[in-house]
């Protein structure tokens, strides 16, 4: 199929009528995942969102339910979110890193019926990336730039027009309802071309690095990797993958609600104990953490690297601590 | 900056070497174009990977506080006059720390340089002193670093560090105190602060990124982090929460913000933080006659009192 661009904004507002249409939008020199009514809102000229694509399905902040106290009792309302949704631009490390999640929250001990209820409700139009960041290396991390492993619909940049490939099922009826016209062979060609010759290669090498780290525990290395962190959670919050959360209770007076928040494992808070024992003290424990738990203890548990190559833990760190770096350094060492 | 890297280089070696301090502080280059990163030099060979630049951003006194060993720092003014309050509030053992001072003539802003190539990506870029050349994938562009450093760099009046054991490099000339950002600020109304605050508020992820970017905050636990009671909501989606966050952060540097405007830099998501604690830092000039950090004798504007004190803020 194809998509003319001039007709974009069209498409995006009349789906609109029908879905809760979420695009990137920009505002204020950032570009993020917002909802729409106006197809021209979308900005699909963007190198990557500043959020990652996790908050749609994983919000930052969210209400799982509310309660209520009267003389008559507790009132209680869960807060499952059962709006039919479109993700309209989700560049492929994102859209990957949802791949990922789903592990998380849907495995044979645990189902979130929060996430699992959006997940099955939302629908992801993929767009790969004519133009990768010299921070991305997704093409290390099993993705790609036009990787389109999780994408219902995938759109490829030809210029003029987008090359919409109907990936799932429902990918492929909704691109039916559209109407579209069929792309040229030409215009195949070239989205071919694009999707076989981009790469987004950083130079990361993570072949051996499960297994390395698994024996790594109490390396030496760890002394030194954190001592120019700040302790902050731009990496944790602003990478696609990382998902520790913390639950909160917020209350007033009768009135309150239990709320899911994105935890950050740079925090001092993060895994600390009701006794007030913490078993990841300081930022040498934490930074072991971060890395331990994408490039082994993930690696463990589903058999994949939660770290999808997307660089935005690289541009945002105030103080460049740079993760390529520290997996290099860990490959170097003895 | 070629001289003063290495000026750097020979005063770290040689402190190092003869074992007058354990570690320097100071900064290496960085892993992308227009940034350099915090380092630990703990031999005269790591020594050799330090370096000065226009990009010396981030304010070293982060990593000084509570230091069991000998430690040099190559401190800029800001980075100083943090390292004075730091030492003021019993933080920093002055006799433990070797200050190699640097006049800072400012440091630039990836933000304002970035909207100068309108976003595009910078794959190099090069400084030859008073101009950035800016490379990218199919343009080229100078830029003056006098129209893209940090805001705080371009009002700062200690540029020059007001204490040190050695000075590195030529002094720079201190520039104007400028509150033209508050002042207009202040001249809004009620309500066009209130939508102004609100605005950046929403963009707040409560990352605690300024927090930890500054040199000043350093409670063992934090006011957000409490559990019990909870003084705050934890989630990110409450602007009120977000802005009583930073409110408190802000009240609690009352007369010890040394407007390096650390806070503002680590932002991911570029909240003008720093008009806030500037407004702090002029109405603490304004009404104590204080500035933080300037030397190491006057003691703290909060931790004194005078019968003169203005105090018609009071309720």
């Amino acid at each position: 199929m194809i998509i003319n661009k001039n007709e974009i904004a069209n498409i995006l507002t009349k789906l609109a009528e029908e879905y809760l249409v979420i695009a990137p939008v920009q505002k204020d020199g950032i570009v993020q995942f917002s909802a729409i009514k106006n197809g021209a809102e979308a900005c699909l000229t963007f190198a990557n969102t500043k959020k990652p694509g996790k908050e749609i399905l994983f919000p930052q902040s969210e209400e799982l339910y509310s309660y209520t106290i009267d003389t008559e009792g507790v009132r209680m309302q869960a807060n499952v979110d059962q709006k039919e949704t479109i993700v309209f631009g989700m560049r492929p490390c994102d859209v990957k890193s949802l791949v990922l999640l789903d592990n998380v929250f849907k495995n044979d001990q645990y189902q979130d019926v929060y996430y699992l209820t959006r997940r099955a409700n939302t629908l992801i139009v993929g767009l790969g990336c004519n133009e990768p960041a010299a921070t991305c290396f997704c093409s290390n991390m099993a993705c790609g730039p036009f990787a389109k492993e999780g994408s219902d619909i995938f759109l490829t940049d030809i210029g003029e027009a987008y090359v919409a490939e109907g990936i799932s099922e429902k990918g492929q009826a909704l691109l039916a309802k559209l109407g579209l016209g069929s792309a040229t062979a030409e215009q195949k060609a070239l989205a071919n071309q694009l999707q076989a010759e981009t790469k987004a290669d950083g130079g990361v090498n993570i072949a051996g690095i499960a297994e390395k780290l698994g024996g790594m525990f109490e390396h030496p290395f760890w002394d030194s990797l954190h001592e120019k962190c700040l302790g902050c959670a731009a990496c944790t919050y602003l990478c696609p993958t990382c998902h520790c959360f913390d639950i909160a209770d917020e209350a007033t007076d009768c009135n309150g609600c239990r709320v899911r928040n994105w935890d950050a494992c740079m925090f001092p808070l993060f895994t600390l104990h009701g006794s007030g024992h913490n078993p990841r003290p300081n930022g040498k424990a934490r930074w072991r953490q971060r890395l331990m738990h994408k490039f082994n203890y993930f690696v463990d548990r589903y058999n994949a690297t939660a770290c999808v190559g997307c660089g935005r833990c690289i541009k945002n760190c105030p103080v460049n601590l740079d993760i390529r770096q520290a997996l290099a350094d860990i490959r170097a060492l003895d | 900056m070629e001289k003063l890297t290495q000026q750097i280089r020979e005063t770290a070696k040689k402190l190092l070497a003869e074992k007058k301090v354990d570690l320097v502080v100071g900064f290496a280059q960085g892993s992308l174009p227009l940034r350099s990163t915090p380092y630990f030099a703990r031999t005269p060979e790591q020594a050799e990977n330090l370096i000065w630049s226009s990009t010396c951003e981030n304010n070293l006194a982060n990593y000084l506080r509570k230091r069991g060993e000998k430690v040099a720092v190559i401190a800029k003014g800001c980075d100083v006059r943090a390292i004075v309050g730091l030492i003021k509030e019993g933080q920093i053992v002055k006799e433990n720390l070797y200050i190699i001072g640097v006049p800072c003539a400012g440091m630039i802003d990836r933000k304002q340089i970035n909207a100068a190539v309108e976003g595009k990506e910078i794959l190099a870029a090069s400084d030859n002193g008073s101009e950035i050349l800016l490379k990218g994938k199919d343009f080229e562009k100078t830029v003056a670093k006098q129209d893209v450093m940090f805001g705080s760099c371009k009002t700062c009046q200690y540029n020059n560090p007001v204490i040190f054991d050695e000075l590195l490099g030529e002094k720079v000339a201190a520039r104007e105190a400028n509150y033209a950002d508050i002042e207009a600020f202040e001249a809004l109304s009620d309500e066009e602060r209130r939508a102004f605050i609100a605005k950046e508020m929403s963009k707040c992820i409560r990352c605690y990124a300024c927090r930890q970017a500054c040199p000043m905050c350093y409670c063992s636990e934090c006011f957000v982090d409490c559990n019990t009671p909870a003084w705050i909501g934890k989630s990110a989606k409450s602007i009120d929460d977000n802005a009583l966050f930073q409110a408190v952060r802000v009240f609690h540097l009352a007369g010890r913000c040394v407007d390096c405007g650390a806070c503002e830099r680590a932002c991911p998501m570029g909240i003008k933080l720093s008009l806030l604690t500037r407004k702090m830092v002029k109405d603490v000039k304004e009404l104590f006659g204080a500035e933080a950090g300037v030397n190491l004798e006057d003691p703290p504007a909060l931790n004194t009192f005078k019968f003169e004190d203005k105090e018609d803020f009071l309720l």
